[in-house]
């Protein structure tokens, strides 16, 4: 802080606007590769289900798809919900 | 029982974005559960101001057509418990929402939440029309200028005249007026409308005044409903203004011109 800026009564914070391009950066670079190519999510969410229900009786509304977009690496968490044991074996008999 | 409150206006660029996302952080905060719903389809902005852009993995459409729950499609705010974003659709256009999948989404949100706030687009065309459509109640959001002021008017006969509670002849959607990027010193100077002109004009109740701040930029740049920002104008005003959409009574502050000391005015300084 310069002392004119003493002067002018600023306080000294930390400039939001290289946090603003940074998060654009981030956000377009993924947005921009989308408008390229069809969004992937709902079928790939689809068919990771369908492979799962294959083995273990899932409740569809148990699956939830969590994204962290990174500027060098996103995390893509899949979390699904398994029944108690009691009722997976349930299932795999009824196979 | 639910209710579904729009943030409208007509006019575009007026503060509506930012004034769901204050409305949505403020309800929650005050332990109302609350979801914010971005209904500018292909230009969602919501998401950046409420600094959830990176998590968005569905988006309404995809719950529309059947593609995720919608509890997939719901981000939890890390911030505020109560709090939940429903991000619009960046690829896809307007014509992707429908009535009945909007209604759908409504309805089961009615389940879980108390308050369903709905960022609505600029214009009068589909997207507004959608996300007026269910509303009970409806912020809107004008700036002290002539165009402002009309599209709000227009918009406020939009909602006596289409909106689902109009068509069914029920009670109409309560309205509040909420005018934003208030200048008070260019309103003293005669060069912008005064308060009371826009009331007298549109005469429907003010709900709060947002005073024109420095502090909006601030915290969109950083993806922080400027509600959070507890020492700035701007979020004191749209933390009273929820008080008052909760029934509060709170005088309406930031409506002088900051009487500025002799050291700023002759050094600059200015508003946070
Ligand atoms: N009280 C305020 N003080 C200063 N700037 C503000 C204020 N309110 C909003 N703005 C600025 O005005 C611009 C438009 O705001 P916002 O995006 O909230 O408007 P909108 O009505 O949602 O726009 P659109 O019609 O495009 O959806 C933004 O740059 C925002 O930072
Ligand atoms: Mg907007």
């Amino acid at each position: 802080m310069s002392w004119i800026d003493f002067f002018r009564g600023k306080r000294k914070e930390p400039a939001s606007a290289a946090a603003a391009k940074e998060r654009l950066q981030i956000v377009l670079a993924h947005e921009r590769i989308g408008r390229t190519r069809e969004d992937f999510l709902p079928k790939l969410q689809q068919e990771l289900v369908a492979v799962v229900a294959r083995y273990v009786a899932i409740d569809p509304g148990k699956v939830n798809v969590n994204l962290d977009r990174g500027g060098d690496m996103s995390t893509l968490a899949i979390e699904i919900e398994l029944p108690a044991p009691a009722a997976m074996r349930v299932a795999a008999q009824a196979r | 029982m639910a209710q579904v409150v729009v943030v409208t206006s007509g006019k575009g660029g007026v503060g509506k974005t930012t004034s769901s996302a204050a409305f949505a952080t403020g309800l929650a905060q005050r332990g109302k559960k609350t979801v914010v719903i971005d209904f500018d389809v292909g230009l969602r902005n919501l998401d950046l101001i409420m600094g959830v852009e990176r998590r968005v993995v569905f988006d309404i459409v995809n719950v529309i057509q059947g593609e995720a729950r919608l509890n997939q499609a719901l981000i939890r705010d890390k911030r505020v418990e109560t709090l939940s974003i429903l991000p619009a659709s960046q690829t896809r256009d307007k014509d992707a929402l429908t009535k009945e999948g909007v209604q759908k989404i409504i309805e089961e949100l009615a389940k879980e939440f108390d308050y369903i706030l709905c960022d609505s687009p600029a214009g009068i065309e589909k997207g507004a029309l959608l996300a007026l459509y269910f509303a009970d109640q409806a912020i809107v959001v004008t700036n002290p200028e002539v165009s402002s002021v009309r599209d709000s008017d227009r918009i406020l006969g939009v909602l006596q005249s289409r909106s689902k509670r109009a068509e069914e002849k029920r009670d109409p959607v309560k309205e509040h007026l909420l005018v934003t990027r208030f200048d008070p010193a260019r309103v003293e100077r005669g060069e912008m409308l005064k308060l009371e002109d826009i009331q007298e004009i549109l005469s429907i109740p003010l709900l709060g005044v947002i005073p024109e701040s420095e502090s909006v930029l601030r915290a969109s740049n950083t993806g922080t409903p400027v509600i959070m920002d507890g020492e700035s104008n701007a979020g004191q005003a749209y933390a009273d203004a929820v008080a008052r959409f909760l029934g509060e009574e709170k005088p309406h502050r930031f409506l002088e011109p900051e009487r500025k000391g002799l050291f700023k005015r002759l050094f600059g300084g200015r508003a946070a």
